[in-house]
């Protein structure tokens, strides 16, 4: 033998850690890669190793689609309150706060009427990063107007959803959010006024079972996690591990519940062609 | 008669269980109906004592009783020549939803609800309650003819939710709960929804938008199983009662946050201790708001449901 095997198998080498500079850089959620983060920016918050949509702000999505100056916010003053005293880990009240501060806005939701290539339109935007998107009073009370605003005026309605469900601490009232806004839909269908639901990265429970899934027209972004049950919920129930790209858009596309999937860097044109389609009144 | 007690009715249990000893014991010689009579109101005592402060948590033990009365007791013991309807047209028929035509109180009407089922092999088959999409698909072609035919429409719910499974999210679960929920909020018949034992979220509330919404003294109603909620909360399912607690399920908290209408008392000890009073205290309440509901249009009734789901919700404008 010409190698000799060394008898004392070598301490493993350290794990080279590698630092990366606060900021700078940022690892994909999906492929892992990391992608300097001005690159990632420049995209669009689009992953350009692999296309993952990274989840985005309200006021983000806002700048993506709406044209500039365009922005006439609505409702902005409709607040949340602890009326149950709710206190898990955290009070209600508490955690409220730390959102409203962290994100600039009273809750998971801004509503406005702005144009998207010269066309008028009201948007409602759900943020995730406020409380998981989760839908209590005031996220329902401001798809409630806008669908109502939408209604006597004629502006066709766009919702961007992104929310985990229901919002636990407002108890009960939170499930009638789903009613509300769901009867606020059915007359604003009734006047003829188009509804158009787009689903992004998670779309979830009592949202997705509720005006998320009515719109005249269901577009996602690519990837995107939708459905009623969460998978680990779904996992559990059924004891069985879920199939690869379970629940994602292109599940849900092939399954009938999405019409179109759309990339981010195509959402602004897409919305403006939709709302040219159906013309006004 | 061999009741399933639960495990905070244990001192009643034991009351009972003297009684019904007396009771074979007097078969020889003994005079025991002073002693029993005695014991009997002690029964009594102790059940108005337990059932008037249940916790939430309780409360929702007592709404998932294995003998407490379903969907199948009430069409029985309140309708007459209920003829079952199945099928969405689509896919498939769900047994977790029971409806179809009956008369009730003299009129024709449309009854839907949910149906755990009794036996296990009863309840295996109607996946004990929680329906797929086609289940949710049927009732609102339920209603839709309802409608069509000016049939007033009674809901019975009782769901633990909405199935959590691949074929319920490859068929549209939220599609079809969301739809319901649009649909019926504009119907032009009176609807009436009970709870009738679990309101589990979606689910429950896919077959509750109605003009009068009414619950049992001791069932729920909830955003989330206390279950649920406590494993999102503190990733322990087994905090449940702490959850419920938290989650102001019950029929009496629902009534103060002005959800439901009224309140059906049940019979002390729950609705599985005599299920015929609590199909008559049912009955008298079905009785009172059919009879408000059908002296409106069909224009004010959508109206009339639409300002009531409108204006749900608590916030601050500032």
């Amino acid at each position: 033998m010409w190698f000799k095997r060394d008898k004392t198998p070598k301490a493993p080498a350290p794990e080279k850690k590698v630092k990366i500079p606060e900021g700078l850089w940022v690892k994909c959620d999906n492929c892992k890669e990391i992608v300097y983060k001005k690159e990632i920016d420049r995209n669009l918050k689009v992953c350009p190793k692999c296309d993952y949509h990274f989840r985005i702000s309200a006021k983000e999505r806002l700048d993506l689609v709406v044209d500039e100056g365009s922005f006439v916010e609505h409702d902005a003053d409709v607040a949340p309150v602890d009326f149950l005293d709710f206190k898990d880990t955290a009070k209600y009240k508490d955690k409220l706060k730390t959102y409203q501060a962290k994100t600039g806005q009273k809750d998971a939701v801004i509503s406005c009427t702005a144009a998207i290539g010269g066309l008028p339109a009201n948007l409602v935007v759900m943020d995730f990063g406020f409380m998981g998107g989760s839908m209590g009073s005031v996220v329902g009370e401001k798809i409630s107007r806008a669908a109502e605003r939408s209604a006597e005026s004629g502006v066709p309605l766009i919702i961007f959803s992104s929310s985990g469900g229901a919002r636990m601490q407002e108890g009960v009232l939170s499930l009638m959010q789903m009613a509300k806004t769901s009867a606020a839909l059915a007359r604003l269908g009734k006047k003829g006024v188009p509804f158009i639901s787009v689903l992004t990265d998670p779309t979830f429970g009592g949202v997705s079972a509720s005006f998320s899934s009515l719109g005249d027209l269901i577009i996602a972004e690519p990837r995107s996690l939708i459905g009623f049950a969460g998978p680990r919920v779904i996992e559990q129930t059924i004891k069985a591990q879920l199939p690869e790209g379970f629940q994602r858009a292109e599940f849900q596309m092939e399954h009938g519940q999405v019409d179109m999937i759309v990339d981010r860097k195509h959402m602004k044109d897409t919305l403006a062609k939709i709302l040219e389609f159906f013309g006004r009144g | 008669m061999a009741y399933n007690y639960l495990e905070f009715e244990k001192p009643i249990a034991e009351l009972e269980a003297r009684i019904e000893d007396l009771r074979l014991a007097a078969g020889t010689n003994m005079d025991v109906e002073e002693e029993t009579g005695k014991l009997s109101q002690k029964v009594e005592d102790l059940k108005e004592k337990i059932f008037s402060n249940l916790s939430p948590w309780q409360k929702t033990q007592v709404a998932r009783h294995q003998d407490r009365p379903n969907a199948e007791d009430y069409i029985r013991l309140l309708t007459r020549d209920f003829m079952e309807m199945h099928g969405d047209r689509g896919f498939s028929d769900d047994p977790a939803i029971t409806g179809g035509m009956a008369w009730y109180d003299g009129s024709p009407v449309m009854l839907i609800a949910h149906n755990k089922g009794r036996m296990t092999k009863d309840k295996i088959m109607r996946n004990f309650g929680m329906p797929h999409p086609e289940g949710y698909r049927k009732a609102l072609r339920m209603m839709k003819m309802a409608e069509k035919f000016g049939r007033p429409i009674i809901t019975l719910i009782d769901t633990a939710g909405a199935y959590p499974g691949i074929g319920a999210e490859e068929r549209g679960q939220s599609e079809a709960i969301a739809r319901n929920l649009l649909e019926m909020s504009a119907l032009r018949v009176p609807i009436i929804a009970v709870v009738i034992g679990e309101g589990g979220s979606g689910g429950a509330l896919a077959l509750g938008v109605g003009n009068r919404v009414l619950m049992l003294e001791h069932s729920i109603y909830s955003v989330i199983s206390p279950e649920g909620c406590a494993a999102i909360l503190w990733n322990d399912g087994a905090k449940a009662a702490e959850a419920a607690e938290l989650l102001r399920l019950t029929a009496q908290d629902l009534l103060k946050l002005k959800v439901i209408d009224e309140i059906i008392k049940e019979p002390l000890g729950g609705a599985h201790r005599d299920v015929d009073a609590t199909a008559k205290a049912l009955d008298k309440a079905l009785k009172k708001h059919l009879k408000e509901l059908v002296k409106m249009s069909p224009d004010e009734l959508a109206e009339d449901r639409y300002v009531k789901f409108r204006a749900m919700g608590k916030f601050v404008t500032a």
